[in-house]
């Protein structure tokens, strides 16, 4: 094999492992690419400082609460209301009811989707469940909140933003350093 | 284009090779592996045929006659997986290893003992895809497109399996793709400058790197399939964090590209076959390789016009709807310049030409209907149903497929030294031509009407249609008997081919006699 | 696909509709019912006479020359091979015409992505292999199955006129209100389409879709799963019923009150004992509607994916655990939970059915009381 066949497969080589590389950078350029478009509804997974927004009295905004248990997750989950009007830039707390009527223990996590889902980076969460793993011992219920507000500089043609919770049995994947701390405060 | 003004002609002096099975496993001879290649991707493309058999038997009547669901699915999968992965590129491949080489006028690949690996590792990746479905719970059965989560929590075992046979193929592709860019670049003879060199060529050079582009990206992307079914990572579950959709953006931003793998060396085919039987040459040789790169770049930036449906923002639908649509652009160049290389030419209709111009028609049909399915708002209506399963079938069977035989035929006596039989030739084309489109026409209307795709049984609305498509489909397959008749007639034996059997014939591989010696150009040609 | 303007069809007349007369054949894209799906159809018109002339153009042009520039009408062949003006024209004009094509195609999907308010919304949720619909607005929700028997898809019995296009429980929605779907799954991905509406959308697991319609005549309007989802894709359709607003409230009072008899009735029903005929009777129905995908008709199932329940440890000994996957699922298979898809009365006949038949013959009559008091009982 001479000198300039080399020189080529080395950097054709180059390439093959950088676009393998690249296929999993992939994986973070689609959750930055996500943040940024609202592809898939999807909310930041880190809590937002609680500026005070100016809040908007002039128009009202419906938000939609739907909290769905997965097929396999034995929970009970349930918003408090299932609708809430909100003025933009007023922050609410709304609360999630979760019950545990199996008796083992079981760890939850709620995965958060918003639609349409450009309207998903205008809504700010101050304080979530779903940031954590929430843990439940067999037999109990407990109140999970959200913290939220609605970024007055919502475009005028949104006047509904539907929030799920997709609610997973994540046991075996159970970090116990990060338990429910926000859920406790609120009390069972 | 060129000619050689010294030609070398004495070859026959080395022709020294094994014999028997040990030329073929060790063989690092360009002309054998494009054999062992070809030989190959006819197997598969007979097994993948088998297989849509199967599917066409049980879809011929509404009701589950003769397969179960979970076994159809298994048919859809494997048809896919082996008519892309084990008939079409290999098929391509072994063109390339064949005529590469002899139309640069170099003397063979230059990295032969990779060539014969890269081959030889592919029967034992398509060995462990078949074997799986004799395992308990049968082979894979979530289409070639293995959507998560479908192929990750919800497959069965066999996944393993599936996982690593694709990583075989894409090695094998990867490193015959580094091949053919290597002999491109380092090994074309003196004086065959880059815009000399013959179109089948140049789209191989830009096919190769889409091939090491978007094959890494395959493997990373059935790495993550693995390591989330089997070692708790979550890229594609919601529960953990994932994303379902992101599968499909990292599979189509592989797929897409796949696709012009699959097409472009064609394009290189077609215009080499339209020229010599039309005794002109080419119309716009530089814009055909511009158009080429163009598609191929723009095959990076269209990936998501395959999930207009998973419910993207507006702007991302447009902008995907608007780059789809620019790829017509310089398709539509190739298919003028075609015609206008035919326009006021002298043509003849051999064998290859006629598969070339039914190439040309059938191609340009399956392209307008891909015009079509780039619409966002009414690939809606079309997404996921027959009309998409006749447009890719229309550009893969009537496209890829048409084109690799018309190939066959055009290059057949130099491979043989023997004429293949022009009349049987004929019956193949117009057996084929009539079949394919009895099967895959009827395909739009009844994909109009509603019936989804991959799907085992279907409402009575669709009985007609499918009962026709049905017979359409067994007649290809028969069809193509034909074919091996011709081939195994042709290697042995016929009226003897000359170096150049084609008229309007041009490039250095007519340069040499016919059978192509087993080295040939040992001294480089001089190209003018 | 096929419609009836019949708003009078109950669900015996759904199952029982029409036995397989010939039904005409459609070569082309539905007009639908809505507003959009008819702009859509034109749409696709427009884009499809479009691509028709550019065929005939290109393939008039190759004919001409096939038949005019043969070698043997003994034309001798030209020698032109490149025009540059001609290049541009050829790479400019499809430039042109895909604009064309362009406007009315950008226009199209805006007035799609409508996202005013609506009058009604439900929530659609995907899963192997039926569908789930909740009405956000009212107390109602329900699963969707396959209706047509197995006994027309094996051949043993004639198809009917809507075979495989037929469900159990249809989607009602009322005809000139803005409806809007939300769309989700529980496992895989799925994709709710019906063509009159002009919508298909995926249904992600873990993820929320929206589409929405507004419908403007009564009828019946089918559709079908359009994502492979697993074994029995084919058999998940979709049919929605549009009623006149009046006719709609009419049946969500119906159906709240139905849905509260079924509350009801469970609570009546421990304290009743239910005899093994009976038992029997409605678990074999339950058992082919929910169950004979997987486990098939006979209880062979199809290992290892979905395990035999004939001669099965658990189905002919182990009662209490037989109770106990029925309740919860086996989490990490396609085995869910069915304590919120069954109601007590049908999960206790489905598991009494299970332990007697294809020769299980256990003699077990498990009662509702038991199941119940296995869901309360994990509590403590």
């Amino acid at each position: 094999m001479n000198a300039k066949h080399s020189t080529l497969i080395g950097k054709l080589s180059l390439l093959v492992v950088a676009m393998f590389a690249f296929g999993y950078a992939l994986v973070p350029l689609y959750d930055v690419f996500c943040e940024i478009t609202g592809i898939n509804g999807k909310t930041a997974s880190e809590p937002v400082s609680a500026e005070a927004a100016i809040v908007d009295t002039s128009r009202e905004i419906t938000i939609e609460f739907i909290a769905r248990p997965n097929q396999q997750m034995p929970w009970i989950f349930k918003p408090e209301v299932r609708r809430m009007r909100v003025h933009p830039g007023e922050i609410h707390v709304m609360n999630y009811l979760a019950e545990n009527p199996t008796g083992q223990a079981i760890v939850g996590q709620a995965v958060p989707s918003v639609s349409p889902g450009q309207a998903a980076l205008f809504f700010h969460k101050i304080e979530c469940f779903c940031f954590t793993q929430q843990y439940l011992a067999g037999g109990n219920d407990m109140l999970m909140p959200l913290q939220f507000y609605v970024d007055p500089a919502l475009p005028s043609q949104f006047s509904t933003i539907t929030l799920s919770y997709t609610l997973y049995d994540v046991t075996s994947q159970w970090q116990p350093g990060q338990q429910n701390d926000s859920a406790k405060e609120f009390g069972e | 284009m060129s000619t050689v003004t010294t030609a070398d002609h004495h070859d026959a002096h080395h022709d020294h090779k094994p014999t028997g099975i040990k030329r073929w496993l060790f063989t690092t001879n360009h002309k054998d592996i494009g054999s062992l290649y070809l030989l190959f991707a006819l197997a598969m493309f007979f097994l993948g045929g088998a297989m849509a058999m199967v599917i066409r038997l049980e879809l011929f009547q509404p009701g589950m006659q003769f397969v179960e669901p979970q076994f159809f699915n298994q048919m859809t999968t494997m048809h896919g997986l082996i008519m892309v992965f084990g008939a079409v590129m290999p098929a391509f491949t072994g063109l390339a290893n064949w005529m590469i080489p002899m139309m640069i006028g170099a003397p063979d690949m230059a990295l032969p003992r990779m060539n014969n690996w890269s081959f030889w590792i592919l029967p034992f990746a398509f060995l462990i895809l078949i074997i799986s479905m004799f395992l308990p719970g049968g082979g894979p059965d979530f289409g070639w497109t293995f959507y998560a989560p479908l192929s990750t929590t919800y497959s069965n075992d066999s996944t393993a399996l599936f996982v690593f046979a694709i990583h075989i193929m894409g090695i094998s592709s990867i490193m015959g793709a580094i091949n053919v860019i290597v002999t491109i670049v380092n090994m074309r003879a003196p004086g065959m400058t880059w815009m000399k060199l013959p179109l089948f060529v140049w789209t191989w050079l830009i096919t190769a790197f889409l091939l090491i582009m978007v094959m890494p990206v395959l493997a990373g992307l059935v790495t993550m399939v693995l390591t989330d079914k089997y070692f708790a990572t979550s890229f594609f579950d919601a529960a953990g964090g994932g994303d379902p959709v992101l599968f499909q953006h990292i599979f189509w931003f592989f797929g897409h590209p796949e696709v012009y793998i699959m097409i472009l060396p064609a394009f290189g085919i077609i215009s080499a076959i339209v020229p010599t039987f039309a005794r002109k040459k080419l119309f716009g040789y530089a814009s055909m390789v511009y158009a080429t790169a163009s598609i191929a770049i723009l095959s990076f930036l269209v990936w998501a016009h395959h999930m207009f449906t998973t419910g993207m923002p507006v702007y991302a639908t447009l902008f995907f709807m608007y780059t789809t649509m620019l790829i017509a652009v310089p398709t539509g160049v190739k298919v003028f310049n075609w015609v206008a290389t035919m326009w006021r030419g002298a043509m003849t209709f051999e064998v290859p030409m006629m598969f070339a111009l039914a190439f040309i028609v059938l191609f340009t049909i399956g392209g307008l209907s891909g015009v079509m399915l780039a619409i966002a708002p009414v690939d809606f209506q079309y997404h996921d149903t027959y009309f998409v399963v006749a447009h890719f079938h229309y550009v893969l069977v009537s496209g890829a497929v048409f084109s690799l035989v018309a190939a066959a035929y055009y290059w057949l006596p130099k491979w043989t030294g023997h004429m293949y039989d022009e009349k049987l030739g004929q019956l193949h084309f117009w057996c084929s031509v009539i079949s394919v489109n009895l099967l895959f026409f009827p395909m739009h209307f009844v994909g109009l009407a509603g019936m989804p795709r991959r799907i085992p049984d279907y409402a009575l609305q669709f009985a007609d249609f499918n009962a026709f498509i049905s017979v359409g489909g067994f007649l290809f397959g028969l069809s193509q008997l034909i074919f091996v008749w011709v081939l195994v007639k042709c290697i042995r034996g016929g009226e003897k081919a000359p170096a150049k059997p084609w008229e309007g014939a041009e490039g250095l591989e007519w340069e040499v006699p016919s059978p192509a010696p087993y080295h040939t150009f040992d001294t480089p040609p001089q190209v003018k | 696909m096929a419609k009836t303007r019949s708003l009078r069809w109950s669900l015996p007349a759904l199952l029982l509709a029409g036995q397989a007369h010939a039904t005409e054949i459609q070569f082309n894209m539905t007009p639908g019912v809505t507003d959009i799906s008819q702009q859509v159809y034109n749409l696709h018109m427009t884009i499809f006479w479009i691509c028709c002339a550019i065929g005939l153009v290109v393939f008039t042009a190759m004919f001409v020359s096939i038949i005019l520039h043969r070698k043997s009408r003994g034309v001798t062949p030209a020698t032109f091979h490149e025009s540059t003006k001609v290049e541009i024209i050829w790479t400019a004009i499809p430039v042109l015409i895909l604009i064309l094509m362009a406007i009315p195609a950008t226009r199209v999907l805006i007035a799609m992505e409508d996202t005013s308010d609506s009058d009604v919304t439900v929530l659609v949720t995907g899963s192997q292999w039926r569908w789930h619909y909740e009405y956000l607005d009212y107390d109602i929700d329900f699963f969707s199955i396959l209706a047509t028997p197995r006994g027309q898809i094996e051949g043993r019995l004639p198809k009917g006129q809507n075979y495989l296009l037929e469900v159990d429980r249809p989607l009602v929605i009322p005809t000139g209100k803005k409806i809007r779907f939300l769309m989700t799954s529980d496992d895989v991905i799925h994709s709710w389409w019906v063509p009159a509406f002009a919508i298909k959308k995926d249904t992600n697991p873990g993820f929320i879709n929206e589409a929405w319609t507004r419908v403007n005549e009564p009828g019946i309007y089918r559709g079908q799963c359009a994502e492979l989802c697993g074994m029995d894709h084919g058999f998940m359709p979709i049919v929605v019923i549009a009623k006149e607003p009046d006719d709609f409230a009419e049946w969500v009072e119906q159906e709240e009150a139905r849905i509260a008899a079924i509350r009801e009735e469970e609570q009546r029903l421990l304290a009743l004992r239910m005899n093994l005929d009976e038992q029997m009777e409605l678990g074999e129905r339950v058992y082919l509607a929910h169950c004979a995908a997987c486990h098939q008709p006979n209880g062979t199932g199809l290992p290892p994916m979905f395990p035999a329940l004939k001669d099965n440890h658990v189905t002919t000994q182990d009662r209490a655990e037989h109770i106990r996957v029925m309740v919860d699922g086996r989490p990490g298979t396609s085995m869910a939970s069915f304590a919120r898809q069954l109601s007590l009365r049908e999960l206790t006949s489905v598991i009494t059915y299970t332990r007697n038949a294809w020769g299980n013959d256990t003699g077990d009559v498990v009662q509702a009381v038991e199941v119940y008091e296995y869901m309360q009982s994990k509590g403590e």
